[in-house]
């Protein structure tokens, strides 16, 4: 069987040769990378521009974009026919081609990130090293950490009062240099769909700039809902731990937190969904001649997926839900998650959505994504892939945790 | 503060600067004036004769034989397209498993296993039309690939090294004419290379040697005397989807307003 016979199928007239290429693992890479973006530039709007609001949820949004970072390569690693060969793409990159920055792009970006987290939790790092090294007799877990620690610090062992202040310093002015960094990575990732002038859906200028606003909004929504399931869990565990702050401190901590970042949350969806009802409005305006099976696609055949499940359920059903005053908790739970729906059902309209009419513009092509692997291929671009790329960050997240804590103060 | 003399100044200098024409700019291209004045190299094209095809799928078949590309995939680096139009202008088009087999039927596939009948009153014209890659001048295949896998050749094929190509499938989202696929053994991407392990040593192309109705000829664009070039350049032959800017350096003859 050829690459992707498995999944797609045909009707009316295709070329032989088309076939679903660009499966759910393209549909995960924006989606992560989307992710990345989003809680990078939430954790910046409190070390750049100094939202005091947000300062409890910065730092967690910092870390997270850091756990989700390398699950952006995931899918892509999954995807590819010769996934051996990916670090060719770093080696001979061929710069006429979109995909050929990523590396770059992502390198830097994570070096951004890394750096930063490396001052805000120094003071961490060097009181964790010292406290480990004062100890007495260590068992093999504190030998470990203790080593970890030490070479996490990185020798730098001076926690003055200047040296932190200089550390602060240094925090600002990466997570300064890192919202372009991290708005060029996402909006290239649309560029990459938008500059291939063969599909007439992904062909538009508007591309970047509709992925960078979703991103930003799945970002947020993301950070918002892990930080509610956190704080919830700590509840559970404040009873238990008296170091813990206590139930009712953590309570207005996190509504507090939780209404100040949904209305960010609510700005950049209001941009987000203008810029595309724009760019939906624009085809059918000029109605060039793609339009008449673009058509058929948006307001036939994926009807349900674009207006009812991302518009509707991912859009509107949010908004009303964050706009209605005095949000509580569980609203929030189901609002973010609702908006999550909507970003994946956005890159699932972009990515599966170009590809389900033919270039010959007279038939059409359904992707039904594999459940029930029989093979590596069909698990890789199936549910079992997606879930895989889905779950990693979230384990990541857990044991960045450990060795940078996101609720601890440290300055 | 800038005062509105100086910015009405600096204003028209960027205007002005602007306004430069480009082309002033433009370097001094060795390989350009080489390519003007000496002809000598290839520039391969293909041209194709709609008016002569039958639609017996000789072509696929040989080219698949050629090329190892499995024969019973259902992908092929060649297909030909049926194209049956109605009396009331509707456009029937299939071609099924790419015509290797011809067209055994005479119910126009529609996808999911289902035929559609076309009564031959109904019928107003009927044609076959053969597709392969059409070597762009300016192809967005190579444009996209991120290892430069997918190359462009001095003699103008687009050739894909399989020993560099990481499977991404940009180039097969890339190129306007679908005529790319992955290659069901290598697992890298694939399409028609003009047999270029032939042309290179003065053979013909596989279909154009199993194509008993002469609608396939392949042909030097550089060489005036090439019965090929002579056709292109005294007759009206036409490219598919000019639209994309690719340059699409294969032929037609006799291409109706229906093709795809
Ligand atoms: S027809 Fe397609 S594969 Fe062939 S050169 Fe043009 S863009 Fe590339
Ligand atoms: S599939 Fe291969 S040839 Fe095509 S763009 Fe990707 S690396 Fe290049």
């Amino acid at each position: 069987m050829v690459h992707g016979e498995a999944w797609t199928l045909k009707e009316f007239f295709t070329y032989p040769n088309e076939y679903i290429y660009w499966t759910i693992q393209i549909v995960m890479y924006p989606f992560m990378t989307g992710l990345v973006a989003g809680a990078f530039v939430l954790s910046s709007l409190y070390h750049v521009f100094g939202v005091k609001q947000l300062k409890g949820i910065a730092r967690f949004s910092l870390v997270f974009s850091f756990a989700l970072l390398p699950v952006a390569m995931l899918p892509l690693m999954l995807h590819l026919q010769q996934p051996l060969r990916g670090i060719e793409v770093m080696l001979t990159p061929h710069f006429t081609s979109a995909i050929a920055a990523f590396g770059i792009v992502f390198t830097t970006y994570g070096m951004i990130v890394a750096s930063e987290l490396w001052f805000v939790y120094r003071k961490h790092f060097v009181e964790t090293a010292l406290a480990l090294k004062a100890k007495e007799r260590r068992g093999a877990g504190e030998q470990f950490a203790c080593l970890l620690f030490s070479a996490l610090t990185m020798g730098a062992y001076d926690v003055s009062h200047e040296a932190l202040e200089a550390d602060e310093r240094a925090v600002k002015k990466l997570a300064a240099a890192g919202i372009p960094v991290a708005c060029f990575l996402h909006g290239y990732a649309g560029f990459i769909f938008g500059s291939v002038k063969a599909n007439a859906l992904w062909m538009t200028p508007l591309m970047p700039v509709i992925f960078i606003c979703s991103a930003v909004v799945s970002g947020i929504a993301l950070c918002i809902l892990t930080y509610i399931v956190t704080m919830e869990i700590r509840k559970a565990l404040a009873a238990r731990r008296p170091e813990l702050p206590s139930k009712e401190e953590l309570k207005s901590a996190e509504s507090q937190v939780v209404v100040m970042t949904s209305r960010y949350l609510l700005m950049f969806m209001v941009a987000a969904i203008t810029l595309e009802l724009l760019d939906l409005v624009f085809r059918g305006y000029t109605a060039v001649k793609s339009w008449d099976i673009l058509r058929s696609v948006i307001y036939e055949r994926d009807f349900v997926n674009i207006f009812v499940v991302q518009y509707g359920l991912g859009n509107l059903v949010p908004l009303v839900l964050f706009l209605v005053p005095g949000l509580t908790i569980r609203r929030a739970i189901l609002g973010t998650a609702l908006v999550l729906l909507g970003v994946f059902m956005m890159r699932w309209n972009v990515v599966i959505g170009g590809q389900a009419f033919s270039s010959s513009f007279s038939g059409f092509m359904h992707y039904t994504l594999p459940i029930w692997p029989d093979s590596m291929e069909t698990f890789k671009e199936g549910l079992g892939g997606a879930l895989l790329v889905a779950v990693v960050p979230f384990c990541l997240f857990w044991i960045l945790n450990k060795v940078m804590p996101v609720f601890k103060e440290t300055h | 503060m800038i005062d509105r003399r100086t910015f009405c100044k600096n204003t028209l200098l960027i205007a002005g600067g602007l306004a430069l024409p480009l082309s002033a700019l433009e370097l001094f291209d060795p390989k350009r004036l080489l390519a003007e004045k000496d002809q000598k190299g290839a520039r391969w094209v293909f041209l194709v004769d709609t008016r002569k095809c039958v639609g017996c799928g000789f072509c696929v078949k040989g080219c698949k034989v050629e090329n190892e590309v499995p024969y019973d995939a259902n992908v092929t680096r060649t297909w030909v397209e049926r194209y049956l139009v109605t009396s009331d202008s509707k456009t029937h088009i299939d071609s099924p498993k790419g015509a290797r087999d011809g067209f055994p039927r005479k119910e126009v596939e529609i996808g999911h296993g289902k035929l559609e009948e076309v009564r031959d009153e109904d019928l107003e014209k009927a044609f076959f039309v053969p597709k392969l890659c059409n070597q762009c001048d300016n192809p967005p295949c190579v444009q996209v690939c991120p290892v430069g896998a997918t190359y462009q050749t001095e003699d103008g094929v687009v050739l894909v090294d399989r020993s560099w190509c990481i499977g991404c499938g940009y180039c097969i989202m890339g190129c306007p004419y679908g005529v790319r696929f992955f290659h069901p053994v290598y697992h890298v991407a694939d399409k028609c290379n003009f047999c270029y392990h032939r042309i290179s040593k003065g053979m013909q192309t596989a279909c154009v040697d199993s194509c008993a109705f002469g609608a396939r000829r392949i042909g030097n664009l550089r060489d005036p005397e090439d019965p090929v070039t002579k056709v292109i350049m005294t007759e009206r032959v036409n490219v598919l989807k000019e639209e994309y800017g690719t340059k699409p350096q294969v032929f037609y003859l006799g291409l109706s307003k229906e093709v795809k």
